[in-house]
């Protein structure tokens, strides 16, 4: 049996920068299993540009941001296989592997980080009545036909959802001759970055209908109109608000989900609302040595952060291969309080900290000038003002391990009233 | 002259193929869509009845009785899956008592095997998730799952396999009577043949039209369902039947052999054969009459819904024999349901018909009724799976990583007999794009290897029938264009 110190299931952005960084903290042997045809992910099909803003205080594409990885990668000479897929992995740390060049192999690491990224979800589309022609693709697909193969995939376009991917493929198609007619959103904000919503819609003039959704499908073979219309609270279609667009695709943008099919049946504890694995602060999962970064974590709207969280999987499982990692009990666990949907690491040793805890999270609404507060109890660990936040932009709260120190129990993150 | 010219590739068609290629004949099946089992067979609930609805002494009553025995050995050597689940039908008042007592009454007539009451309790002990209200309740051991189109695909490969032609993208045009036969124009091309076989399902009333008086219309009633993930495929292990009305069977819920729950269908008559919509309403109706068998149907775990249309005819029986004044004409028209389950019967006797107007027929030496099973990789063991990759490198790339599909299952999926063309047909055969994903991942891999295999460039690889093209041309053609 091949044996290595760490495999990294999945070459896109959060397995480069953990297995980087794993190498750069000692770790040798590393195995990337990449189940493309080359490394970089999702990256490769993002050729627009916005990318490593804070990792590199730069624009780039998104293949550029791949490349600068895959580089490092290659001078230190880190070995990966392409067109490999991984069947299972197993709770020894043994993997099942497959692929046209090795054939079916079992390979055993001392550590494994999971970094599989997300998949897009489409039930928006699930419960849209009418026919089910040609012509309907979910907003990444449709990305990579035109970025990647070199297609079209319509030419008079409605998409629904105004998730980032959806946003960003409104431009490309403009900038590629269609018309983009309309952006549906049920929800009553976008769950996209502001700055998307702005450089891509209306820089090119494309509307964003809030709060509505789409009733109604038409044509036989190939799409031949969709009819949007305003929603109640219930997100129920309101009639007589209906609007018609004759249109030949429709794109679905309606959100993305970590890819935890390996984490299920390895048996790893779920967040049941990240949808990804139970990490700790050192993002390892509830069985020691096998750690997850990046999307199938949860679903990060900036590739940079992926890096940063990437990063942290990668130095600590070289620090598990090390002996260095304690392995104990959480002393805490972290909550989600009033106006927070969800907090990452979900669990903390505070021994494993070096200087600081970086809390993640999102908040379930959209709201204004608010404490973002973490609490201990009654205690308020530490407080930052927010002067803006959305769903859509993730939110993170830094707190130094000396404030941390001697705490047991649960660690709350909520939001909380600025006093006039 | 061909000898047997088939019109539809419907499960009655493709099973009449298979039964005719065990014979020295010349038959070609036509069918207008880009695959077989693409229509009616394609979008039902997939049951095989036990047969004590139909009346007693109609075809129905007669084939649903005789197919429903064919099934494990027609499946069996077919390779495709098919379980015997049983059926019960619920009764929830006294009022609806008689007409429970009727079926079992008729299934004795019938001929159904093994039929007995069960009380209120009974029920409820072999099926926990339903009412408590339901008081009695009909069980049927006979009664079955069963996927159509797995069925009838691997049917049209077999005959194949055994010598049929099959013509895609054909549809009949005209049909005129020529010296000792019939001439067909389908797809453009013209056919002569000494016999033709009618299964064209919803157009059936449309074909037979061609060459005999009208006596018999076909009517559109379109049935909506809803498909819940593989999490909520054991819900219930039997099919669940509610009482039957004038409208129909009443809405079911069952297994399928893909191991997801189906729940449906509604009856409304539409205008036309090509009206599948599925409509809010409807879908509220279904999902209503639903909770009447169980109020805990895990709605949240839908992950499609679909509509189906039956070919009702005017006269409520099958229509099965030469049609009047057209020699050598044969309509097997009108199979509603339960025609899927009497389809492998309606073969045989089909196949009897064509003996007696050809004065007898000769067995096919080295007649294989077996076909070649799918891979199914997926399911394979560790020592089989690194076998197939030695033998064959592309099993070593999965393309759907939701469902375990490798691009040599999919690849072999589109050379088989009968296979593949389009997108939708990899899906049925393979299930790619049936996964959580729905396709968002593997769509463009399964173009990209559609296109290869069939020597096409991507831009002509279709979804499902001629005019559902996925992509509409390369990017930057016009500047392309204003270069050149």
């Amino acid at each position: 049996m091949n044996t290595y110190e760490l495999i990294v299931v999945g070459g896109g952005p959060a397995g480069l920068a953990a297995a980087i960084e794993a190498h750069q903290h000692g770790a040798r042997r590393i195995l990337i299993l990449e189940r493309d045809r080359e490394l970089g992910g999702i990256l490769q099909q993002c050729i627009h540009n916005g990318f490593g803003l804070h990792i590199f205080k730069e624009e780039l594409t998104g293949p550029e941001y791949a490349e600068r990885f895959i580089c490092q990668l290659e001078a230190l000479g880190i070995e990966y296989r392409l067109d490999t897929m991984v069947l299972d992995v197993h709770e020894d740390r043994t993997l099942d592997v497959i692929s046209s060049k090795h054939g079916f192999e079992t390979l055993k690491a001392q550590a494994v980080v999971l970094a599989m990224g997300c998949r897009e979800r489409t039930r928006g589309a699930i419960n849209i009545p009418g026919t089910r022609p040609a012509g309907i693709f979910t907003a990444g697909a449709a990305q990579r036909f035109v970025n990647m193969e070199g297609y079209m995939v319509g030419k008079r376009v409605v998409i629904l959802g105004s998730g980032d991917i959806g946003l960003i493929m409104a431009r490309r198609m403009s900038l590629e001759g269609a018309a983009v007619l309309a952006v549906a959103e049920i929800l009553p904000y976008s769950g996209g970055l502001t700055r998307n919503i702005v450089q891509c819609l209306d820089d090119y003039g494309i509307p964003l209908y809030l709060s509505h959704t789409i009733t109604s499908i038409t044509g036989r073979d190939r799409v031949e109109g969709v009819t949007i219309a305003r929603v109640d609270e219930r997100r129920k279609p309101i009639p007589g608000t209906e609007i018609h667009y004759d249109c030949d695709t429709l794109l679905l943008s309606v959100g993305l989900i970590p890819e935890n099919e390996l984490s299920k049946s390895i048996g790893l504890a779920l967040d049941p609302v990240t949808s990804g694995p139970v990490v700790n602060e050192s993002m390892e999962t509830t069985v020691p040595g096998i750690f997850a970064c990046g999307n199938v974590v949860q679903v990060h709207d900036l590739v940079d952060w992926v890096t940063e969280e990437a990063r942290r999987a990668g130095k600590s499982a070289a620090r598990f291969v090390l002996g260095q990692l304690k392995a104990a009990a959480p002393e805490l666990v972290t909550k989600a309080g009033a106006g927070v949907r969800y907090v990452v690491p979900q669990q903390i040793r505070i021994e494993n900290l070096e200087k600081e805890v970086d809390l993640m999270l999102r908040v379930t609404d959209p709201c204004k000038n608010k404490w973002l507060v973490a609490r201990s109890g009654e205690t308020i660990i530490k407080k930052a003002k927010k002067a803006h936040l959305t769903p859509g932009e993730m939110e993170s709260l830094k707190i130094p391990v000396d404030k941390l120190r001697g705490l047991t129990g649960e660690l709350t993150l909520c939001l909380e009233e600025v006093a006039q | 002259m061909l000898d047997v010219t088939i019109i539809g590739g419907g499960v009655v068609g493709c099973l009449i193929g298979r039964e005719l290629s065990r014979y020295q004949l010349k038959t070609l099946l036509v069918e207008k869509k880009s695959d077989v089992a693409d229509a009616t067979t394609k979008a039902n609930s997939a049951i095989v009845h036990a047969g004590f609805d139909a009346k007693p002494g109609s075809l129905k009553a007669r084939f649903n009785v005789a197919g429903n025995a064919m099934y494990d050995q027609v499946c069996e050597e077919l390779a495709v899956p098919f379980k015997r689940n049983g059926s019960l039908v619920l009764a929830f008042s006294d009022d609806e008592l008689p007409a429970l007592h009727e079926l079992r009454d008729r299934g004795g007539v019938n001929g159904v095997p093994g039929l007995e009451l069960l009380t209120g309790e009974e029920t409820r002990r072999r099926e926990p998730n339903l009412a408590e209200t339901v008081i009695e309740a009909l069980l049927a051991p006979t009664g079955g799952i069963v996927s159509p189109w797995d069925l009838t695909i691997a049917a049209a490969e077999n005959a194949m396999d055994n010598g049929m032609d099959l013509m895609l993208d054909a549809e009949v045009t005209a049909i005129g009577r020529v010296p000792g036969g019939w001439r067909l124009i389908a797809g453009g091309r013209t056919i002569d043949t000494r016999l033709v076989i009618n299964c064209a399902g919803l157009y059936s009333d449309q074909i037979h039209n061609m060459v005999s008086e009208p006596c018999f219309k076909i009517h559109y009633r379109r049935g909506e369902y809803f498909v819940l993930d593989r999490s909520a495929g054991g819900f219930v292990s039997h099919t669940i039947f509610q009482c039957p009305s004038e409208k129909g069977k009443g809405v079911l819920i069952s297994p399928t052999v893909h191991g997801n729950l189906i729940v449906g269908p509604n009856a409304e008559e539409v205008a036309t054969p090509e009206n599948l919509e599925t409509t809010m309403d409807g879908l509220d109706e279904v999902r209503k009459a639903a909770r009447m068998s169980s109020a805990r149907i895990p709605f949240g775990a839908v992950i499609t819904s679909f509509s189906g249309l039956r070919p009702t005819p005017s006269t409520h029986d099958f229509i099965i024999g030469e049609a009047k004044g057209a020699p050598g004409f044969i309509d097997a028209a009108g199979i509603e349901s339960p025609g899927l389950t009497a389809a492998p019967a309606i073969a045989v006797h089909v196949a009897g018909l064509v003996r007696e107007q050809l004065g007898g027929l000769e067995p096919k030496p080295g007649f294989n009724p077996r076909r070649r099973p799918l891979v199914g990789f997926a399911h394979l063991s560790s020592s089989e799976k690194a076998a197939w990759i030695r033998e064959d490198p592309r099993f070593g790339r999965i393309v759907c990583r939701c469902e375990s599909i490798t691009e040599g299952e999919i690849v072999d999926a589109i050379h088989r007999h009968a296979g593949a063309t389009t997108l939708d047909g990899v899906k049925r055969r393979l299930r790619p794009g049936m996964g959580r994903c729905q396709g968002g991942f593997c769509g463009p891999r399964v173009v990209e290897i559609l296109a290869r295999e069939l020597g096409v460039p991507m831009s002509e690889v279709r979804k499902d029938g001629p005019a559902s093209v996925l992509l509409t041309g390369e990017t930057k053609s016009e500047l392309k264009a204003v270069r050149a």
